[in-house]
């Protein structure tokens, strides 16, 4: 017994995160490996697959379909986040003082974030639908028109960066509200005494302290941004048509829906260094700027 | 006697903003404050009170072309969605996958983070972050043709494991900071004491670690709660859990929406009780320790 726990303590360093290491090689890496092998095969799940080399990569760059989940992609992550990052930087400034209930208004805000997608997705497209949904209503008692909202082609995908709005703008204005709170008072009682107006204060203290936290939420909801997929697929599963359709719907419906393994394999390829090159993008952003 | 003078004069300067232009601008604003965030809170909460009133609501009152304020409520969507929708086999299934892959995510994840945490194994961390930002779906097309190949699809296993990649990551991460903040003397008394380093982690550094452990097993929880994406796929009959249970809901056609706002009520709530326990982490575990709680 002593000595094998003299054993274990000479080699504690790798020891401990084994099994950890272990389940990652085999759950992650394995997994993203075999990616690889199988986007190179023709492979309809429950047929023998045939390989067929670069051929599946070469028919997504000659697909429309996946020029379309491309576009879309993008689209739904460059109109969603700067609406968040904005709308968060204003909400964490407002919140970013002293009043009752201040625990208590930190939970509701939490609750956007953390309840379940699914359930999350169900409620919006209640209140989506164009002819009883609560959305409408509100639109009518504005006097504004009815509105198709996810029914309409060119009205999806600002429809649904409303929910991914409405749910994420919680965290970024989270992580905004952690970093203004350690922003010493002292700098603007400073800034005060010098005569500088308030637009000036949040100018040159405000957001220069903040910055990089401003860049964090950024590079987490750009990467989350373009992975959605449960509020997506659960509204519109990337209609009408193809309306709403991003790579990671398009390639889910490759290969759950028309079992094309080997194409959808290669359409996550695509998918996984566009985020991954984006983050380490995002990334060489954030450090150039320290 | 010189006390209710103080308080007559503290009160005087309160009426006087109404002369005081420049407090009076002051009220205002402060006015103007709490209206908007008063807005901004009722924005959020709102489909979540629609979600409620809708549950409550009778089908008739639901598909009102002008929405129904006050009604009296009724719990039949409930009983039909519970009674007729095998409901709590899906909470069982789902309860059974959480609490599986959350005590296999704490086995694997704890010494991880610990090492990392003490041996400055940034590597291994920035393996763990690659992990967390890869799109889930990558994995899922090799997982599902090797567990139809091992005939294990609507297993829980197939469930645990797959609900374990997004478990074990967040865990590594938010034990990452609870660990670091174990002072090293600690350690290092009880080494001299001659405890074993294993001895030590789980004598010294986890029972002083236990609130941060109870705050990751809990997130973790909830995100396998949550997961729709792996169980949609590699579930079936026997192992369905709830949020791929409502969503075949509305696959059927006719919508049932005092139901679906049941059962998204039943969903969300165990999640919204959890969220109160551990508040203070939910945006370190989301950030990936971005922020500290």
């Amino acid at each position: 017994m002593r000595r094998a726990s003299n054993f274990f303590d000479r080699n504690a360093k790798w020891l401990f995160p084994l099994p950890a290491m272990l389940a990652i090689m085999v759950l992650i890496v394995g997994p993203v490996l075999a990616n690889f092998a199988i986007s190179m095969q023709s492979w309809f799940i429950g047929l023998p697959p045939s390989f067929v080399g670069l051929q599946n990569f070469g028919d997504a760059l000659a697909d429309r379909r996946f020029w379309n989940g491309v576009r879309n992609t993008f689209y739904f992550t460059l109109l969603a986040v700067p609406i968040q990052l904005v709308l968060g930087l204003g909400i964490a400034i407002l919140f970013n003082r002293e009043f009752p209930g201040k625990g208590f208004v930190r939970t509701i805000i939490l609750l956007p974030m953390v309840a379940t997608p699914v359930a999350i997705a169900l409620i919006w497209a209640l209140m989506f639908n164009p002819s009883l949904g609560v959305l409408n209503y509100f639109l009518e008692s504005l006097g504004l028109p009815r509105s198709l909202w996810v029914a309409s082609a060119d009205l999806v995908i600002p429809s649904l960066v409303l929910v991914d709005v409405w749910q994420w703008t919680p965290m970024v204005a989270l992580i905004l509200l952690a970093a203004l709170a350690g922003i010493p008072g002292e700098f603007y009682e400073a800034a005060r005494i010098d005569g500088a107006t308030g637009f000036q204060a949040f100018r040159f203290i405000t957001l220069p302290s903040i910055r990089s936290a401003i860049i964090v939420a950024l590079i987490l909801r750009s990467i989350d941004a373009l992975k959605t997929f449960d509020i997506i697929y659960v509204i519109t599963a990337g209609g009408p048509g193809t309306a709403s359709e991003t790579l990671n719907v398009f390639a889910f419906k490759t290969g759950f829906e028309f079992f094309r393994a080997g194409y959808s394999a290669s359409l996550l390829i695509f998918l996984m260094f566009l985020v991954l090159g984006i983050a380490i993008m995002l990334n060489l952003i954030r450090s150039g700027r320290r | 006697m010189s006390r209710p003078a103080a308080t007559t004069g503290a009160r005087g300067s309160e009426r006087r903003p109404v002369r005081d232009p420049a407090l009076r601008t002051k009220r205002l604003r402060q006015l103007g404050t709490y209206l908007l965030m008063a807005i901004v809170l009722i924005i959020m909460l709102f489909p979540f009170y629609w979600m409620i009133l809708t549950s409550l609501r009778s089908q008739v009152a639901n598909t009102s072309p002008v929405p129904v304020w006050f009604f009296e409520p009724t719990f039949e969507n409930y009983r039909n969605v519970i009674r007729e929708n095998d409901f709590l086999d899906y909470t069982w299934n789902s309860f059974v996958v959480a609490a599986l892959s959350t005590g296999f995510g704490l086995v694997l994840g704890l010494p991880a983070a610990y090492s990392i945490a003490r041996f400055k194994q940034n590597g291994l961390a920035l393996a763990i972050l690659i992990a967390r930002l890869t799109p889930y779906i990558t994995y899922l097309v090799p997982w599902y043709l090797a567990f139809r190949a091992l005939g294990l699809v609507d297993t829980y296993l197939a469930l645990t494991l797959t609900h374990l990649i997004v478990g074990m990551p967040l865990i590594i991460w938010i034990m990452i900071s609870f660990f670091e903040e174990v002072p090293i003397e600690l350690e290092e008394a009880a080494y001299v004491d001659g405890a074993s380093k294993l001895g030590t982690f789980f004598r010294v550094v986890l029972p002083l670690s236990a609130p941060g452990t109870v705050a990751a097993a809990i997130l973790a929880f909830i995100f396998s709660w949550n997961q729709f994406l792996f169980s949609l796929v590699l579930s079936g009959p026997n192992t369905r859990p709830v949020p791929v249970a409502v969503f075949n809901f509305i696959s059927y056609g006719q919508i049932d929406f005092g139901g679906l706002g049941a059962a998204a009520v039943l969903i969300t709530l165990p999640v919204v009780l959890l969220t109160l326990v551990i508040q203070r982490w939910i945006v370190t575990g989301l950030t990936m320790g971005a922020v500290k709680g």
